[in-house]
């Protein structure tokens, strides 16, 4: 098989199906109430983005290929084979209207994992060749550069050499036998470097031993994104060959969320062995040197903050405790927004959305969510723990004319650090 | 064929096929699920699976404010419609008897007064449902043929059932041999439409519960 | 037989009196649901009723309907009502047999044609003509003959009325009822086995009351007597209706006369003027003396599933379908799941890793 087709979509659905997938589809309702859970359909009003919906074609081919009254229906001629047209028409369901955010697994009344089958959706729609551009290049930009965004090794040197000078701090890198080896997204490294100085301003009081990996730094993994096993397989590999081989005990995830999900809960089912080292998320660790009391500050923020949880860290990562404990250690005025933790809207960036342009407009119209959550509890800062949210967040208050500074969490924290004399 | 012998036919031999078509396609669909099987995660478990899946299964028995508010109307009706069809189902004393005659099982029935209240009510939550199908945007949009045809097929057995209680249908035999054949007709479409749900949520909140549960998540 | 003409002589002859005759009036007035204003009216209607010629035909049958009219403890004004009337062919009541008989009954289809009253008991062979013949007529051919020149039929009893128990599966003798096969006459079913006495007589002083006969039901049965089912009318109905149910014919609940819907009582499928009319002058009736309704009224009754098989139970093997539908769902479930995984796992197999330089040569 040389390029992409049909025939390698439907074989890829095929290899998707499992249990899970087979009770989700034989149990839904047609209830709705996934689409009040999706900020496609809660925004725009348009049923087509409900998230069942998006899954149409692989609901039909499963019940055609999986069931037998399925196939008694497609031999009589009352279900439809799957079309390459019909793929094309839904390539934007997919894609362009779900950030994989996992909102609507939360509501559906018969505990179907929507967002779970979206995942495997786009498996087929990947290997039918039916994705966006702007994700297919931010998958080769991976692969051949390292980075999504096109992050070269150079230009994280660059940002290195530049904070060692601005602040005198020490970040290692490459150093074998350290207990945590940090990982990076293009974003942190382009939009955010203050989380790198974050890091190694927090590793220095805590006496935390860590490195960066000259060969394995960038941590997104456009792969998962674009639903491609394979791909995200080759990038997961990286970090475990850079992990391995500099012998660290663990592997720090960035905030950005499905950088998370990528390594953390993904990785090795796709390397299809479990890892060497333990995976732990920025925050767990923050929250981990917070109760062991090597974590100080020296004072809370006053101002009226609130926390954006990032989807695939708190929602669908599991860190969901952590985010209040750090979050009280520095804020002595947070207000929650109404739906939070488990429970909160995306940001509208996720599942690659953010590196689908087509997608932006929509993107920015889902946004209203986010801005009615806001104007609820009118914060006077935004916190949140993703680069990717932060971007998209800042984006899209700047498109709705919303004054609102937004930060990391990591770096909020560092700020407020207790200076130590060495 | 006199109403006797429709009654006969319907108790009988048709009530027989319907069962046996239950019953296989139920054990059919449950192996064409289950089989597939789902992979070992080899990620290490932040969760336990079991107890976070059993609990999911339950908490998605609740309500929640976002479902009232954003769906009132497929709630409550749709909360009316379930409870209140078990309970004519599983409480009305000549249901209790079918039960007990073939599974041995027997419990105590509630006054027939008040499963015709609670009948009246389902049909009612059953009428709901189905103009709110028609009437909403994103409903009628999502519906096919076998939402609706399924609302109608629920509300026969119900219906009919009223119409023999109440001998609004004359003779008897011929009032009970129409509940029995919509009810037929819904056990033999059962397992192939999506009323399979009655089984297949369970799964499917358990394996939703489950895999959110290993990542620490309560889902 | 008298030899009066009218019933007010009758009766006066055998000494009813006639306070005894409104009484018994009034009670036909309301049993077929007439004003009481009406009692005076059917009371001279029946005074001056004349005697009608009556010829009655047993066919298949157990002579339980003629019992049941006739073994009354004490004289009643059915028992005379039905004297009056001038049975002019009855083979098991009247004396003449053979030929005499036969010819008594030609005599009075020929004197009254176009007047009498046909009854029947029993139901109508058609497997074999040979199976039920009275003084070698076939059971068809009497009938027919007979019907011909009758101005009404009153079919007694369930077998008459429906095939009754001849009828019942697998029906050896290929039996009928009356309406079967006659077509052209009005025919009242007093259906029940046997049939209460005084629905037939009811029936009967419908009939010299008013010469015709009374508004049928769906089953050609007087509305009067079979418009409301035994449940409806149940004294018991309160208990099921609470849910209270006797288990056993001999536990607390059956001492306690609850519902007697878990022994089979087929009350409520069941047409019949029992709960209210009673048996042995209104001494008891079935579901009173602690057995439930065996459906009797009712076509086909004897085939309706079990006698103490409660009436929403399955009549047929519902253990049998369930052990078949899990053996045969397992066994296709188990094949076609089997299928569907090695498609799945052929499809990991057969898979080749998909590239960027793929995709990027598709977009
Ligand atoms: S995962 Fe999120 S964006 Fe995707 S369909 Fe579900 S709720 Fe909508
Ligand atoms: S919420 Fe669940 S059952 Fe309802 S339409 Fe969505 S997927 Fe189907
Ligand atoms: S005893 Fe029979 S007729 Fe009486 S209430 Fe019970 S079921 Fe009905
Ligand atoms: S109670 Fe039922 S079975 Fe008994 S005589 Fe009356 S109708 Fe016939």
């Amino acid at each position: 098989m040389s390029g992409t087709s049909l025939q390698r979509g439907l074989k890829a659905w095929m290899e998707e199906m499992d249990a899970p997938v087979a009770s989700f589809f034989s149990s839904c309702v047609h209830c709705g109430i996934c689409a009040e859970a999706c900020l496609f359909y809660t925004e725009t009003g348009d049923p087509k983005y409900t998230p069942i919906h998006k899954l149409e074609p692989m609901r039909r081919f499963w019940q055609q290929e999986f069931t037998l009254f399925g196939k008694l229906l497609k031999t009589v001629g009352l279900s439809k084979p799957v079309t390459d047209e019909e793929l094309e028409e839904w390539e934007t369901l997919v894609y362009d209207s779900c950030t994989l955010c996992g909102r609507c697994s939360m509501a559906c009344p018969v505990g179907n994992d929507i967002t779970y089958m979206i995942r495997k959706a786009r498996e087929g729609f990947v290997a039918s060749g039916h994705v966006p551009k702007g994700m297919v290049g931010a998958a080769g930009r991976a692969i051949r550069i390292g980075s999504p965004m096109g992050v070269k090794l150079s230009a994280l040197e660059a940002q290195i050499r530049h904070i060692e000078n601005d602040t005198g701090l020490k970040i290692p890198v490459d150093v074998e036998g350290a207990d945590y080896m940090a990982l990076l997204s293009s974003m942190e490294i382009m939009n955010f470097p203050e989380y790198i100085e974050a890091l190694a301003r927090i590793f220095k009081q805590a006496g935390v031993s860590w490195t960066l990996c000259s060969e394995a730094f960038e941590a997104t993994n456009s792969g998962i994104q674009i639903g491609s096993k394979d791909i995200a397989r080759q990038l997961v590999q990286r970090v475990v060959d850079g992990a391995e081989k500099l012998g660290v005990k663990y592997v720090i995830s960035p905030e950005c969320g499905h950088a998370y999900f990528a390594i953390r809960w993904e990785g090795p089912n796709l390397i299809g062995r479990e890892y060497k080292f333990e995976v732990v998320h920025i925050l767990e660790l923050l929250d981990q040197l917070r109760a062991k009391g090597r974590l100080k500050v020296s004072e809370k923020f006053d101002e009226r903050l609130t926390f954006h949880d990032p989807c695939q860290i708190v929602r669908k990562g599991g860190v969901l405790a952590e985010t209040r404990n750090l979050m009280g250690m520095i804020a002595s005025n947070f207000v929650e927004m109404e739906d939070h933790r488990e429970h909160n809207w995306c940001c509208g960036g996720g599942g690659g959305v953010s590196s689908n342009e087509r997608a932006d407009e929509l993107r920015i119209k889902v946004f209203s969510r986010k801005k009615k959550q806001l104007d609820a509890v009118a914060p006077e800062t935004l916190v949140t723990a993703c680069a990717n949210c932060r971007l998209m967040l800042e984006d899209g208050l700047e498109e709705y004319h919303m004054e609102l500074p937004v930060t990391g969490l990591t770096e909020m924290i560092a700020e407020k650090l207790v200076e130590e004399e060495k | 064929m006199t109403p006797t012998e429709f009654l006969v036919l319907t108790r009988g031999p048709l009530f027989d096929i319907a069962v046996t078509i239950f019953v296989f396609g139920i054990v059919l669909r449950l192996f064409e699920v289950l089989i597939l099987g789902r992979k070992a995660d080899l990620a290490a478990a932040r969760g336990a699976e079991f107890k976070p899946g059993m609990a999911t299964v339950m908490r998605r028995f609740v309500p929640d404010r976002e479902k009232l508010q954003g769906s009132p109307v497929v709630t409550i009706l749709g909360y009316l419609f379930h409870v209140g069809f078990f309970v004519c189902l599983l409480l009305f004393v000549p249901h209790i008897e079918l039960i007990h005659s073939t599974l041995g099982i027997s419990w105590p029935g509630l006054p027939t007064a008040m499963i015709d209240a609670v009948a009246v009510i389902t049909m009612l939550a059953l009428v709901g449902l189905f103009i709110n199908r028609l009437n909403s945007k994103l409903l009628r949009f999502l519906s096919t043929f076998e939402d609706y045809f399924l609302l109608v097929v629920v509300f026969l057995t119900l219906f009919t059932g009223y119409l023999a209680f109440h001998r609004i249908v004359e003779p008897y035999p011929t009032a009970l041999a129409l509940h029995l054949l919509s009810v037929e007709l819904m056990l033999v479409i059962f397992p192939f439409t999506k009323l399979m749900h009655t089984f297949t949520a369970f799964l499917g909140r358990y394996y939703n519960g489950a895999m959110y549960g290993r990542r620490g998540v309560e889902s | 037989m008298s030899d009066h003409n009218t019933l007010g002589e009758i009766l006066r002859e055998r000494g009813v009196s006639r306070r005894g005759f409104l009484k018994f009036c009034t009670a036909t007035a309301s049993m077929m649901a007439l004003p009481p204003t009406m009692t005076m009216a059917v009371a001279e209607a029946l005074e001056k009723a004349p005697r009608p010629s009556v010829i009655w035909l047993s066919f298949q049958e157990c002579t339980g309907c003629t019992e049941s009219l006739t073994r009354s403890h004490a004289p009643t004004i059915e028992s005379l009502i039905f004297d009056h009337v001038s049975l002019d062919y009855h083979h098991t009541l009247q004396a003449a047999s053979g030929d005499a008989a036969e010819a008594a009954r030609e005599e009075a289809m020929h004197a009254h044609h176009g007047k009498y009253l046909l009854v029947v008991d029993g139901s109508i062979p058609l497997g074999d003509p040979g199976f039920s013949t009275i003084a070698g007529i076939s059971n068809l051919d009497m009938l027919k003959e007979t019907a011909e020149g009758a101005a009404a039929i009153i079919a007694v009893g369930t077998c008459a009325a429906f095939g009754g128990l001849p009828h019942a599966a697998p029906n050896p003798t290929g039996a009928v009822s009356v309406s079967d096969i006659i077509k052209d006459k009005p025919i009242v079913n007093v259906s029940g086995c046997p049939p209460i006495p005084s629905v037939i007589t009811g029936v009967l002083a419908h009939f010299l009351t008013f010469g015709g006969l009374p508004e049928l039901d769906q089953y050609g049965r007087p509305m009067v007597f079979f418009g409301q089912s035994i449940h409806d009318r149940c004294y018991r109905r309160p208990f099921y209706d609470k849910g209270l149910f006797a288990e056993t014919f001999d536990d607390e609940g059956a001492r306690k006369g609850w519902c007697l819907y878990r022994l089979g009582c087929k009350g409520p499928m069941t047409y019949n003027a029992c709960a209210t009319m009673k048996w042995n002058q209104g001494t008891s009736w079935p579901i009173e003396s602690g057995h439930g309704c065996l459906g009797c009224s009712e076509p086909d009754f004897w085939d309706a599933g079990g006698f103490y098989k409660a009436l929403s139970i399955p009549t047929s093997d519902l253990a049998g379908a369930i052990g078949t539908g899990l053996g045969v769902g397992a066994a296709v479930g188990i094949a076609a799941g089997a299928m569907a995984h090695k498609k799945k796992t052929d499809a990991e197999h057969e898979r080749e890793p998909l590239t960027v330089e793929q995709l990027e040569g598709e977009s």
